[in-house]
């Protein structure tokens, strides 16, 4: 078995390991409780705003949209880690039929690889109200960085099976 | 086993969905939009007895909503894996019967995954053992956690595999051949894949930023009520547009990359599909037309309204029937292996 062929199956396994982990952690210990913030704090902001308490249902309307903010993204990282993984293994599968050398068959690969698990941990590094407003726009760039990756790295692969000559 | 379990969890899960989508999803939709109505009347009249009953009632929709789309969800992401797994098997060290129990838990881990998540609405927290998980999640996690199991060992056993190179694949590989169902699948799969993600990068730096914070200015207008020419009933209709505009375009983003996986996946199983080469490509062709119908058709809906909903739907349809068609021919290539083995007995 070739090593882009080893590099997408492995690393696509251990992907969908983790985002499945990851997606049974947040169902059992977070979006229960996220659900519940969240509906309360959209509650809330109607109920202050029926009892004419202005300021408090602002704050309750902050509260959903921040509540609402994570709780996206956190769900995108499951379901775009697990994805991302699948087609990683996919891929992997048939990748002797993509028509290029070898070596760049392995850097599509890696590039693959790196995007796959960098676009979706950008995306939750959004989340991190605990660091500096830097490190969340480090987040915004890290997805960026590692959708575009991803992108390049699937274009390469199109042409690749489109090529004459797939071994 | 796999192959065909996995086709036909996808079908089931394919079917499931077409169904919701004609008869739960715009109901569900115009349901909740009348109770966040009833909600933002109970703000004008200061009755918050009212405003708390339209959470509950909109809460109960967005759960029956909510529930059904992840029911749908996972049971067709549960039936790729079990189609993947069914591939690696050559590569994975273990002995036939270990391989078919560990086949057999897979597919019950993902039947009883999409069971008990549709379940969650309907059981809620009756006799719950947590305070806030019910059994039905409890069936849910379960099973989530059946499929992770068996996705660990598996890798064990392709770790064994590549431990030792020199034994070859543990099992005959599936045949390689360049046949035009083959190459239709590998390569439109990968087109649609691809226009998938491209359109997904599009939504998230155009519109994902924009539709949170106009959700936002839609709430304030519905709590605070400025003096606008529609008042009430603008901001609602704007509300549900915004909600429309958003599920139509993440379900075409999710809908066109999982029917590219989907035919990059049944260009491997096509070895298996014991039919002619003119059903066969018949089968490739519906599959293909229906995985650019419905996303296309989602996405036109703002525009053309429940016409475009209704060629969706058929596109899904047509997916699912082009699944059932190889499905048939899976069964006849089992049949087939069967009657070979009791001819050579």
């Amino acid at each position: 078995m070739s090593r882009s062929r080893k590099l997408l199956i492995l690393g696509g396994t251990v992907l969908a390991v983790l985002g499945m982990l990851y997606g049974l952690y947040y169902a059992v210990f977070v979006e229960h409780q996220t659900l519940d913030r969240m509906g309360g704090s959209l509650a809330g902001a109607f109920n202050h705003a029926a009892e004419r308490r202005w300021d408090d249902s602002q704050t309750a309307l902050t509260a959903y949209r921040g509540t609402k903010y994570d709780y996206i993204r956190q769900v995108d990282l499951h379901s775009h880690w697990i994805d991302l993984a699948m087609l990683l293994i996919v891929l992997g599968v048939v990748f002797d039929e993509v028509a290029f050398a070898e070596r760049a068959r392995f850097a599509i690969a890696l590039a693959m690889l790196t995007g796959s698990i960098v676009f979706p941990l950008g995306v939750i590094l959004q989340t991190a109200h605990m660091v500096p407003q830097m490190a969340q726009l480090g987040g915004s760039a890290l997805a960026i960085a590692g959708s575009a990756l991803v992108i390049a790295a699937l274009a390469a692969t199109a042409v690749g099976f489109m090529r004459e000559g797939a071994s | 086993m796999l192959v065909f379990g996995g086709i036909a969890l996808v079908a089931a899960g394919m079917l499931f969905g077409d169904v919701f989508a004609v008869f739960v999803l715009h109901q569900n939709g115009g349901q909740t939009g009348q109770a966040l109505l009833g909600a933002a009347k109970a703000v004008a009249a200061q009755d918050s007895s009212a405003v708390n009953a339209a959470f509950a009632q909109m809460g109960n929709l967005l759960e029956d909503r909510g529930t059904k789309v992840d029911a749908h969800v996972h049971m067709i992401d549960a039936g790729y894996l079990a189609l993947l797994l069914a591939l690696i098997q050559p590569y994975v060290a273990f002995s036939a019967p270990r391989k078919k129990l560990l086949a057999k838990l897979f597919l019950t881990g993902g039947l009883l995954l999409p069971v008990g998540i549709f379940l969650i609405h309907y059981v809620g927290l009756a006799y719950a053992p947590f305070p806030v998980i019910g059994w039905a999640s409890v069936l849910a996690d379960s099973a989530g956690a059946l499929l992770i199991v068996v996705l660990l060992v598996e890798s064990w056993g392709f770790r064994n595999y590549l431990r030792d190179r020199s034994a070859g694949p543990v099992e005959p590989e599936p045949p390689k051949d360049r046949t035009w169902e083959r190459r239709a699948l590998l390569s439109g799969g990968t087109v649609l894949i691809l226009m998938g993600f491209i359109f997904g990068a599009w939504y998230a730096g155009a519109n994902l930023y924009e539709h949170e914070h106009r959700e936002i200015v839609i709430l304030k207008d519905l709590l605070y009520q400025p003096a606008g020419a529609g008042g009430l009933a603008d901001s609602l209709n704007a509300y549900g547009s915004l909600q429309a505009e958003k599920a139509v375009q993440i379900a075409a983003h999710s809908h066109i990359i999982e029917f590219g996986l989907l035919a990059i996946l049944l260009s491997f199983v096509q070895p298996y599909v014991f039919l002619t080469e003119r059903w066969k490509r018949i089968w490739v062709k519906v599959l293909l037309a229906g995985s650019v119908i419905l996303p296309v058709f989602v996405l036109l809906e703002l525009k053309l309204g429940l016409l475009a909903g209704g060629v969706a739907d058929v596109g899904g349809l047509m997916v699912v029937v082009a699944l059932v068609g190889m499905l048939v021919g899976v069964v006849r290539h089992t049949g087939s292996l069967d009657a070979e083995a009791r001819g050579a007995r």
